[in-house]
């Protein structure tokens, strides 16, 4: 399976008003209407899957994925507990969400899945869930804000999620829970007298919403910083779903967009909007800022050795960039060759790929990561020698992964592969694992194969696939 | 108030952190995940504080929690007891803890209404399903396992993200002052808790065994200076010097302080000029945390 889409996007306000209260205000009464309508379109539009990234679940420890397949408890919010309680239970595709979490890390991200008894799911959440969702019909997976992410973070979020939307198949509906202005009053108030809490955050949200119902999402995506310093009360998290909502639909700018609804929660914006993908026709974009496929940031500090401070640097140089073995080198450049920046740097003075002809030859292809260097499922030993567990699967779609990069740097796809000669470490520990993984992945292609036993490779990995694939046409 | 009532007393004041790895390390079977220790030197000072107060008589514990975040006003817990089960939301891995604390209602309304009456903003919570964050079940754990005073639980008014530091420490001031003549109108020996880190950056990543502590540090010198700048001024009865300096230490540490909690508890004890008795020290994933106690038992000449 591999044609998994996004059918539709909406951005909902996260306030328990329009659950408890919708008749207390006509504003909340005509947000509450508006999420009846977006529940309508969402049935109507056969999604399969519902991805709710909300902010009021905030994480520090990189991004948390709720994988417990039916959470249940009482909710009731920190602020407005006055307006009552609001009980939950939910559907949550738990394979999705441990498949999400793998994609996290195989693209640098710190992630984990969560699924215990009890957990709070937050008021965004249940919000948008008890009111998107009602019968439970569609599963759903829930994903938190780090506070600390920044832009590349979170746009590289929504792409290993859709990695996983595509490689799944599923038809998704991608929902940020949040406020555009966030300012609330800080005194109670009587509901008939809500309104936005000034004219220059009602100014700002209705200049949002204009760009929104043009489809320019990258766009709002773009503005998130200064949106943020200017109608943003300085909250746990910042104005980052945009840049999620923007990744999961390829930061295009020329979806087609709705306000269904705007109003006011206690002087706080909050709006229903769908964006759907089909072209609306608009997608110029004014400017742009740098596109980002592997996240490279601070992640290693628990091992940084002298000034913890320092940034893993996007350029690798030809000194080892950590414990995963030997120096790294740039790829070599020929006539010929095919080099990905998606794919890890070699070990040695060879390209990732080299076109011959109608085929494409390709180095011996690991499991580690671009960027951080890093092994997904964990190394084999440790830099002393010392035996270490690890995840032959992981390692194993890891290598698949990153072989799949190479070819569309080449202009093709997985789909290419011709022949493979695997080598395993350990063949007695990690053939059947490795068997499974292929038999999901490069299995489904069928090309031909080899597995031979070897005592060891360059670095701490258990396997690794040596490729030969057919070359797109050249135009 | 009573005709006869005595006057109500602060025993003592403290800050107390509340990160759930403490009560994680410490294996009490009220919590689910269990470890192989850790964060030692926190958890002893922890021992000292409760030794420092083991003989020492009280009614109730009015604590502030930067984890119940609230920006509508300041809010008070207002019923007798919760019971249930607390999940941390980012270290659910640690935390998971069976609580029952009992609340001092009177204490609570008495202090609430002192506050209103001031012109702050605040809020009795009586909704039966609330759920008590983790920063108070922690501290609350850490300072009295035995659970067997009464509580008053503040709620930490955001108004230093609508406003700035000195707005919030302006209105914790207040608070600060309320809560004390509360206290003392009350006839109740009280110790007060403010339930807060120091410097406040977080590592992002975990390592595999949380309790490894050949991982845990400080995140940078910059916060390790200014924790020790604020633990001085602890130590030395310079009360007036933190405040001072709050707002370049809140911003400058991205201190937890930004919750109110430091500047509530120094207005409570009436900005003592006695040192503070400094317990423990530590890092916790990175970030800063101090256990000081402010023994104002011992310092009542001169004050009210």
């Amino acid at each position: 399976m591999s044609d998994g889409e996004l059918v539709g996007s909406y951005i909902v306000p996260v306030h328990p008003h329009t659950v408890l209260a919708a008749d207390q205000n006509e504003g909340w009464g005509r947000l509450r209407d508006a999420f009846e309508e977006a529940a309508q379109r969402i049935k109507d539009s056969d999604a399969d899957l519902l991805i709710i990234y909300s902010t009021t679940w905030p994480s520090i420890i990189g991004h948390q994925i709720i994988a417990d397949p039916n959470p249940e408890w009482v909710m009731v919010d920190n602020d407005f507990h006055d307006l009552g309680s609001i009980p939950y239970s939910f559907n949550i595709d738990e394979n999705f969400a441990h498949a999400w979490n793998q994609a996290n890390e195989n693209r640098g991200l710190k992630s984990r899945t969560v699924a215990y008894h009890g957990f709070p799911i937050d008021v965004g959440s249940v919000v948008a869930l008890k009111l998107l969702n009602p019968d439970n019909a569609i599963p759903a997976v829930i994903v938190s804000s780090n506070v600390y992410a920044n832009r590349a973070e979170t746009t590289v979020l929504a792409k290993a999620c859709m990695d996983v939307v595509k490689a799944t198949g599923r038809k998704a509906v991608a929902v940020t829970a949040m406020s555009l202005s966030n300012r609330m009053f800080t005194k109670p108030i009587d509901p008939k007298d809500d309104k936005i809490h000034s004219l220059k955050d009602d100014e700002w949200n209705r200049k949002i919403l204009e760009f929104l119902g043009e489809g320019r999402l990258e766009d709002v995506g773009q503005l998130s910083r200064t949106i943020h310093r200017q109608i943003r009360v300085n909250k746990v998290v910042a104005f980052k779903p945009m840049w999620w909502l923007s990744g999961m639909n390829q930061n295009r700018n020329n979806l087609t967009g709705e306000v269904l609804a705007y109003e006011a929660i206690h002087g706080a914006g909050g709006a229903v909007v769908h964006l759907d993908p089909a072209a609306s026709g608009a997608g110029d974009k004014e400017y742009d800022e740098d596109d980002v496929e592997y996240f490279l940031g601070e992640r290693n500090v628990l091992d940084a050795q002298g000034d913890e401070t320092e940034m893993v640097s996007e350029t690798v140089s030809a000194k080892p960039s950590n414990s995963n073995g030997p120096a790294l080198w740039e790829p070599t450049e020929s006539k010929d060759s095919v080099n990905s920046a998606a794919a890890p740097k070699p070990v040695g003075a060879y390209p990732h790929a080299r076109r011959v002809g109608d085929l494409l030859y390709l180095s011996g292809v690991g499991p580690r990561q671009p960027g951080t260097n890093s092994i997904p499922g964990g190394p084999i030993h440790d830099a002393d020698g010392k035996s270490l567990e690890y995840d032959i699967k992981a390692q194993t779609h890891a290598v698949v992964q990153n072989i799949t990069r190479i070819l569309e740097e080449a202009g093709g796809s997985i789909d290419d592969v011709l022949d493979v000669t695997s080598f395993l470490v350990d063949m007695d520990r990690d053939f059947k694992g490795y068997n499974e993984v292929w038999a999901d992945t490069l299995g489904k292609v069928g090309p031909t194969r080899t597995t031979l036993a070897i005592r060891a490779l360059p670095t701490p990995i258990a396997v690794e696939m040596k490729v030969i694939a057919k070359a797109p046409a050249l135009e | 108030m009573g005709l006869f009532m005595s006057k109500g007393e602060i025993v003592a004041g403290c800050l107390a952190p509340h990160p759930p790895h403490l009560v994680y390390a410490e294996n009490p079977e009220q919590n689910e995940p269990t470890a192989e220790g850790g964060w030692e030197q926190l958890r002893w000072g922890y021992e000292r504080l409760r030794e420092s107060l083991a003989d020492v008589e009280y009614d109730a514990i009015v604590l502030l929690s930067p984890h119940w975040q609230t920006y509508i006003g300041t809010h008070f817990l207002g019923l007798p007891k919760f019971k249930s089960l607390s999940v941390d939301p980012v270290f659910p891995n640690l935390f998971r803890y069976h609580y029952d604390l009992d609340i001092d209602v009177d204490l609570a309304r008495q202090i609430h209404d002192k506050a209103a009456d001031a012109g702050l903003a605040v809020k009795m919570m009586e909704n039966p399903d609330f759920r008590v964050d983790y920063g108070t079940i922690t501290t609350g754990h850490m300072f009295n396992p035995q659970w067997d005073k009464p509580l008053v639980v503040l709620s930490s008014n955001r108004s230093r993200d609508y406003y700035s530091v000195e707005v919030m420490q302006e209105m914790m001031m207040e608070l600060g002052r309320v809560t004390r003549e509360a206290i003392l109108d009350s006839g109740k020996k009280v110790v007060v808790i403010a339930s807060n880190s120091l410097s406040h950056r977080h590592f992002t990543t975990e390592s595999a065994i949380p309790e490894d502590m050949s991982k845990e540090h400080i995140t940078s010198h910059a916060m390790h200076l200014w924790d020790m700048r604020m633990i001085e001024y602890f130590r030395t009865g310079q009360s007036q010097r933190i405040l001072d300096e709050m707002p370049e230490f809140t911003e400058q540490a991205i201190a937890e302080s930004d919750g109110g909690g430091l500047s509530w508890l120094l207005s409570t004890l009436d900005i003592p000029n006695y040192p503070g008795i400094l317990h423990g020290y530590g890092t916790i994933i990175g970030t800063g945390n101090a256990i000081v106690e402010w023994p104002e038992r011992n310092h009542k000449e001169g004050r009210e």
